[in-house]
């Protein structure tokens, strides 16, 4: 039987995503990819994959699964998640670290407050066919993935590999994620001509919300309407993940992985690739303040985010044996109140 | 109207030659598109031809927009050749009854008789200008004055596969069931987008097409052929 996880329950929208679908956009196949590429690399990383590999990109809610391997080896990055392990050796292992389960192990993953996404790598990847040189899963098209959708209960994530190699866990040094309270940084434009002077400051000046209408696709924003100084129905041209396209109505689309490739409003501003992940962790209800900075500034800030990655990952740690049998034995002992409380 | 130099962030450049649905646009847009393909400066990721512009994403680890724009502007005064390789292609649609929902209120609405709707679409050849908003999805000019229409006011939450749909001054085909505003006057049996294909969108931009009526019996024979793989749409080299 193949080795693989079995799927006990999928979590609000459990699907198999990498770095996306480079090259098809001409034809109108949308990129789509990790909303947080930053989590997914690390993720992968902290389980010896190449970064960019294929890895279970949970959001809002997470799935409990079984573990159907002699044994496998997952990470899950994404800030104040869990993994909660049943069976032998019950523990709770935080984001940011790498784990080994055993068969029958059952991992149920919880998401923390702060962010909407989170990652779970599995060593060697998902064995999954790449469509259009990606694994990535686009829902509408029903491309890439597990038969090109969310994951459904009783599904097998099937894995690439049958047993964990040997050698220490991982663990990141540092908490992932930057500040949340930063502002998403934005280059202006393309069209930003179509718009209001007055506008233009409110996209820097206001406070925006991200509104219940949210998706992989994009997130539409709470907060002031931004009005056109011309139509506001331009030619379709090209979309940017990230552009922050403004319809008729002056609400504000942030576009996101799953974005068509091509629109017909105008984009007031795009998000810079450093912080398209923090955008990606947004949940809605969550404030959204912007700055803009000049193009130069933004491309230089791409490299840093790339060095900073590296750093990061020259930076993993192994984590010692006896300090994962200690944590072990404290859950298992059930000393720290509230851990288990899942595992009812 | 003086080609510009937009950013999309820090990852597109796009070039952008007008703000008009036009056929000598789009010329200049497939062929600075097909010169790029042909020999990319390094950095380039991919290329997205619309109607007046062409987006350039690009690896800023590895170029600028400075510096791409620098490679790209020589390139913008070398002549007009049409993109190799471009095909018409003749789609078969059947333009009657519950495969055609809006005929009758196209042909109410633009003071025509149905046989006259059809008559005009079928009898146009027309340009794939981008493929855009489904996977495979082509917009195609230009219809003839006497069809454009503004998009429904009320769109459909369900517009379905193969639809063959009118709006503006364009048309298209929907390759997937999705939500839709155009008005729907006939549809295909053909299969617009198939990522097993060594080609996955049927079209590509800067090739032809033209449509032919077929009835619904023959709708249901080529359906039946396209499930089996064992149809192919007839095309032949564009000729110039």
């Amino acid at each position: 039987m193949t080795p693989g996880f079995k799927v006990l329950s999928p979590g609000l929208h459990t699907t198999v995503q990498d770095l996306g679908r480079i090259g098809y956009q001409d034809i109108g196949v949308p990129v789509s990819g990790a909303l947080d590429g930053f989590g997914l690399r690390l993720a992968n990383a902290l389980v010896g994959n190449p970064p960019g590999m294929e890895a279970l990109e949970i959001l809002v809610s997470g799935p409990t699964i079984e573990t159907a391997a002699d044994t496998a080896r997952l990470a899950l990055v994404g800030a104040g998640a869990t993994l909660g392990i049943r069976g032998e050796n019950a523990r709770v292992v935080t984001a940011g670290q790498s784990a080994t389960v055993q068969r029958g192990d059952i991992v149920e993953i919880t998401l923390g407050r702060q962010s909407a996404c989170c990652y779970l790598a599995l060593e060697g990847g998902i064995a999954v066919p790449k469509v259009l040189g990606s694994a990535s899963t686009y829902v509408r098209a029903a491309l890439g993935g597990l038969n090109g959708r969310a994951l459904r209960q009783d599904d097998v994530i099937p894995l690439a590999v049958g047993c964990a190699s040997e050698r220490n866990e991982l663990r990141a040094p540092a908490a992932p994620s930057g500040s949340p309270d930063q502002p998403i940084r934005v280059v202006f434009g393309p069209q930003h001509n179509y718009f209001r002077k007055e506008s233009l400051a409110a996209l820097l000046d206001a406070e925006f919300r991200v509104s219940k209408d949210a998706d992989r696709m994009g997130m539409r924003l709470d907060g002031p309407l931004l009005l056109h100084r011309r139509g506001w129905d331009i030619v379709s041209d090209a979309i940017a993940t990230g552009s922050i396209q403004v319809p008729g109505s002056g609400q504000p689309i942030v576009l996101l992985a799953d974005h068509q490739t091509t629109g017909g409003y105008p984009k007031i501003a795009t998000v810079i690739s450093a912080d398209l992940p923090r955008l990606g962790r947004c949940r809605p209800g969550d404030p959204l303040r912007f700055a803009s900075v000049e193009l130069e500034a933004a491309e230089e800030m791409c490299r840093e985010a790339e060095r900073e990655f590296a750093k990061l990952v020259a930076a993993l740690e192994p984590v010692l044996s006896e300090m994962e049998l200690d944590i072990g034995s404290l859950y298992g002992e059930n000393l720290i109140s509230g851990v288990t409380t899942g595992f009812e | 109207m003086k080609v510009r130099f937009l950013s999309a962030g820090d990852r597109a450049l796009v070039v952008e030659f007008g703000d008009r649905v036009d056929r000598e646009l789009s010329k200049r847009v497939l062929h600075l598109d097909a010169i790029i393909r042909s020999n990319p400066p390094a950095g380039i990721v991919e290329t997205v031809p619309t109607f007046r512009s062409l987006a350039v994403y690009y690896n800023a680890l590895v170029t600028s927009r400075a510096e791409l724009q620098r490679a790209i502007e020589p390139l913008l005064d070398s002549g007009d050749n049409p993109r190799a390789g471009a095909r018409l292609w003749h789609v078969p649609v059947c333009y009657e009854g519950e495969f055609a929902p809006d005929l009758a209120q196209v042909a109410r609405l633009t003071g025509l008789m149905p046989n006259d709707v059809v008559a005009l679409h079928s009898g146009t050849r027309f340009h794939v200008y981008m493929l855009g908003f489904l996977p495979g999805f082509p917009y195609m000019g230009d219809l003839p004055p006497q069809l454009a229409l503004p998009r429904r006011a009320d769109p459909r939450l369900r517009v379905p596969a193969g639809s063959i749909s009118i709006a503006t001054s364009l048309t298209a085909i929907y390759p997937y069931e999705s939500p839709g505003g155009w008005h729907l006057i006939g549809a295909t049996p053909i299969r617009m987008f198939d990522p097993e294909r060594p080609k996955p969108a049927l079209f590509a931009p800067g090739d032809a097409v033209r449509f032919q009526p077929i009835d619904p019996t023959a709708f249901a024979s080529i359906r039946r052929a396209v499930e089996t793989r064992s149809y192919e749409v007839e095309s032949a080299p564009l000729a110039l």
